[in-house]
């Protein structure tokens, strides 16, 4: 394989990567500390991108504008989902935990198939195409900013995780959850308030992802397994395994992209993330699941 | 076992295949064969899921088996209807054999074994989109041939009545399984898996062998698909549309229940229909409901509409033998 | 002199850095009640772990008839004829009382109808013919100790391993129970037991191996355990034994 023709693909792959990466944050962040996989993940991202989407038509906001509205507006979102849906209908209960993500999931995607219809939409911005030269190849800007943007998420939440007082409780609960408990941490708080910033970051994604990308109501199912996969290769809960995991991901994508078509390239990432369950040692798993 | 454990089930066919005699709209019909496939689909579901308590959120895997090996022996290599079905059958099990055998072993269970089924179904769905043997993005077309050689039926009823009688076979399927050493196993595997192992039962054996009957019967009901609407693609075969569907009808029916799976699937096409009454054929709305259901099922009737039911046989029971004795 | 029915030789576990069980060995013979004590974390649940088949040793074998069965998984060893009980009972909650035993009586018995006489009889036997439609989960603590004896035995052991079923039990419960145990051994059972109520193993037990961080210190019948000076430092702390006069009576 020609390098002239590796590298792009290489390159792509790692400002894909990032992207995936952001997106799989949210995951990874609410398996750690809930100990449940959100199915309803990849929706919310749709629901994110619909939410950019016609912010920038009515309104005419700007993704990069709209990131500002959203990101708290989606936390708010999570919250609220964690704390008075998925908490206490599940009531604790595994099955009931997965049921309830997966029913919220088709509510969601469908709910925006019916309002929207299933149509593609874009969003055409003065900068959608502009390009910036390295090392002998063109690189999108809003696919470079999609980098920058994971890249900094990944720095604020590890510096809120690590340095500030929620961040420590939170943390806590993760541990341990009954001794934060019995510390004094108002536990359902903590656990919504996760899961709102893993909305939060689904929705700073898609802000990020709006120029380059379609809007349509199954684009999130391409997302779901993307971001499984990266979250379970960079290990359930780990920020950084989250960012190293994406960019791997996205690399084998483009790289089996080139291979197999790139309708096929997604297959490449199914098939590392079923091996990597299969083969992860039992001792990794984690015990809720 | 005795013959009185299989009257409910003689008594439920018997007055299901009446209907046809009493009903002659084409649409009704039709319904009650949808709700039927439904039925037959979540029976599968329903023995891993509820009986075993493995949550496959992936059965589209052995539905479009199914489905594909049906369409696929019959109009690339000219066999009959009737052996393509039993393939086909034997395909989706084989599925299910060979999706349990990589993912038991390694111990994956709960959420882990729903993500692994749902990551199976969509690579077999772009695998389909794509490959020509499944006639990629257009999908496949059987010839119309009305007759019994070719499994499909001019009249509605004798469609109804084949269907029918598939159900009937996973119901007594059902029934022998539930009285049977096997479905003890399944349940305790379900209900505590270490302390079914120390009682010298091997759950991953259990479970595959849980796996493989109920890829069967998923896939049986991808067979009649094919033989009923005669056309068939990746979006239908693979779509997280009956993985949804065969879960919910069991979930709402009543897991781990013999009629759960039929009494879902009535309600859950029931409830497919007003929602096209209300608002004509927009996409979407139906599934939309069905979450919602999914969601209030969970909150307030873990144990769907059969568990209801037995809710109220214990309070009556407990009712009658005043205050309760439960100290050993 | 028969040989032991169990015989565990230099058996070790490693969680991580930590030894549970550190080249542990002691035998057991046929037909008898024998106990494992020992202070918490010493890792006498580890032990039980590694005979019946739940972890695997690092190192180390175990003898069962003869035959090792290092190794072998759980549900292997229970068609050889181990039983156990768990720690933190584990009832099939969703099942009733008559159905949970009758999974321990489907290891031998196919047919559904005799597995359900089958553990309807053990039941009798433990007392719980009163229950039996009840669902488990219904229980008290009590019943629940002894569904899992009824369900341990309904698979017809050789050798039942019990983990501390008496925990929980108040000192009525315990009075019961103590018959309900030396009635298992009357039937040829070889009973090998946790037990922390000291009242059980003076008892019950003809032997006692004493387990401490992971290794058998001590063995002995219960009246010379008592006295054993190690025994009561490693309950006791350091020089208890010099400061106690007569013999440890729990």
């Amino acid at each position: 394989m020609q390098l002239s023709i590796l590298f792009p693909a290489v390159v792509n792959g790692i400002l894909n990567g990032a992207l995936y990466a952001l997106i799989a944050f949210g995951l990874t962040l609410v398996y750690g500390v809930l100990h449940i996989i959100n199915f309803a993940h990849g929706t919310l991202l749709t629901a994110a991108l619909f939410a950019a989407f016609f912010l920038y038509r009515s309104l005419g906001l700007d993704p990069y504008v709209a990131l500002l509205l959203l990101t708290p507006a989606f936390f708010l979102i999570g919250y609220a989902l964690q704390r008075f849906v998925i908490g206490p209908v599940s009531r604790g209960s595994d099955s009931n935990i997965l049921l309830v993500t997966l029913g919220l999931a088709v509510i969601i995607e469908n709910g925006l198939l019916f309002a929207f219809r299933g149509d593609t939409r874009t969003v055409d911005l003065p900068y959608s195409f502009a390009v910036v030269p390295f090392a002998g190849l063109f690189i999108s800007v809003p696919r470079l900013v999609g980098f920058a943007g994971a890249v900094v998420v990944a720095l604020l939440l590890w510096l809120l995780l690590t340095l500030t007082d929620t961040g420590k409780a939170i943390r806590a609960v993760a541990k341990e959850k009954l001794g934060a408990q019995l510390s004094g941490i108002d536990v359902a708080h903590i656990y919504a308030l996760t899961f709102g910033l893993g909305t939060a970051c689904v929705a700073v994604a898609a802000c990020l992802l709006i120029p380059t990308y379609y809007v349509n109501p199954h684009v999130g199912n391409a997302f779901v397994l993307i971001a499984f996969t990266t979250v379970v290769l960079g290990g359930m809960g780990s920020i950084l395994g989250a960012l190293i995991g994406g960019l791997f991901v996205g690399l084998v994508e483009s790289v089996c992209g080139l291979y197999l078509g790139e309708s096929l390239g997604q297959i490449g990432i199914f098939t590392m993330f079923i091996l990597v369950l299969l083969l992860r040692p039992s001792g990794l798993l984690g015990a809720r699941a | 076992m005795t013959r009185r454990a299989f009257l409910p089930v003689l008594v439920v066919v018997g007055a299901l295949a009446c209907v046809p005699l009493v009903v002659h709209s084409d649409v009704v019909l039709n319904f009650l064969v949808t709700a039927l496939l439904l039925t037959l689909a979540g029976q599968g579901w329903n023995l891993l899921g509820g009986y075993g308590g493995q949550y496959s959120f992936g059965h589209a895997a052995f539905f479009g088996t199914g489905a594909y090996a049906t369409a696929i022996l019959q109009t690339r290599y000219g066999l009959n209807a009737w052996p393509a079905f039993t393939f086909g059958i034997a395909a989706g099990a084989g599925v299910g054999a060979a999706i349990g055998a990589l993912t038991f072993p390694s111990g994956l269970r709960g959420s882990y074994f729903a993500l692994v089924t749902l990551a199976f179904a969509e690579v077999l769905r772009i695998l389909a989109s794509v490959a020509p043997v499944t006639g990629a993005g257009v999908g496949i077309l059987v010839k119309l041939d009305p007759g019994i050689h070719a499994l499909q039926f001019s009249s509605r009823a004798a469609s109804y009545w084949f269907i029918l009688s598939l159900v009937a076979a996973a119901l007594v399927v059902n029934r022998l399984i539930e009285g049977s050493r096997f479905g003890a196993w399944l349940v305790a595997v379900r209900e505590g898996e270490a302390a079914a192992q120390a009682l010298g039962v091997d759950p991953t054996r259990v479970k595959l062998t849980a796996m493989t009957a109920s890829a069967a019967l998923t896939a049986a009901a991808g067979c009649f698909y094919v033989q009923y609407f005669l056309f068939i693609d990746a979006p239908i075969a693979y779509g997280p549309w009956i993985s949804v569907e065969a879960l919910l009808a069991s979930i709402i029916g009543g897991v781990g229940t013999v009629f759960g799976p039929l009494l879902g699937a009535l309600m859950v096409k029931t409830l497919g229909e007003a929602a096209k009454l209300v608002t004509g054929d927009a996409p979407g709305l139906d599934l939309m409901l069905y979450g919602i259901v999914l969601i209030v099922v969970v909150w307030i009737a873990p144990r769907g509409v059969a568990g209801i039911g037995e809710r109220c046989r214990a309070w009556f029971a407990r009712g009658s033998l005043g205050a309760g004795d439960t100290a050993a | 002199m028969t040989s032991p029915i169990l015989a565990v030789e230099n058996l070790s576990k490693r969680f991580g850095g930590l030894y549970a069980v550190r080249e542990a060995s002691l035998t057991v013979e046929a037909g008898s009640i024998t106990a494992v004590i020992g202070p918490n974390g010493a890792g006498k649940t580890t032990l039980f772990a590694l005979i019946a088949g739940f972890e695997k040793p690092d190192h180390g074998r175990i003898l069962y008839e003869n035959a090792d069965i290092t190794g072998e998984s759980a549900h292997r060893l229970a068609r050889r004829g181990i039983a156990r009980t768990f720690q933190i009972v584990q009832p099939f909650a969703g099942l009733s009382v008559l159905e949970n035993i009758a999974v321990g009586a489907h290891l031998h018995v196919a047919q559904r109808a005799a597995a359900l006489e089958a553990a309807a009889e053990v039941a009798k036997r433990l007392g719980l013919e009163k229950v039996l439609n009840q669902p488990a989960a219904t229980l008290t603590l009590a019943g629940r100790k002894r569904l899992e004896l009824a369900r341990a035995l309904a698979t017809s052991p050789k050798l039942l391993l019990l983990d501390e079923v008496l925990a929980g039990l108040n000192p009525s419960e315990i009075r019961d129970m103590l018959p309900v145990i030396r009635s298992i051994r009357e039937r040829g059972v070889t009973i090998l037991m946790i037990e922390h109520v000291m009242q059980a193993v003076m008892s019950l037990a003809e032997q006692v191996d004493v387990l401490v961080e992971g290794r058998v210190v001590a063995r002995g019948t219960p009246a010379e355990v008592a006295v054993n000076p190690q025994v009561i430092e490693a309950y006791l702390g350091h020089g208890a034994a010099a400061r106690l006069a007569g013999g440890a009576h729990a």
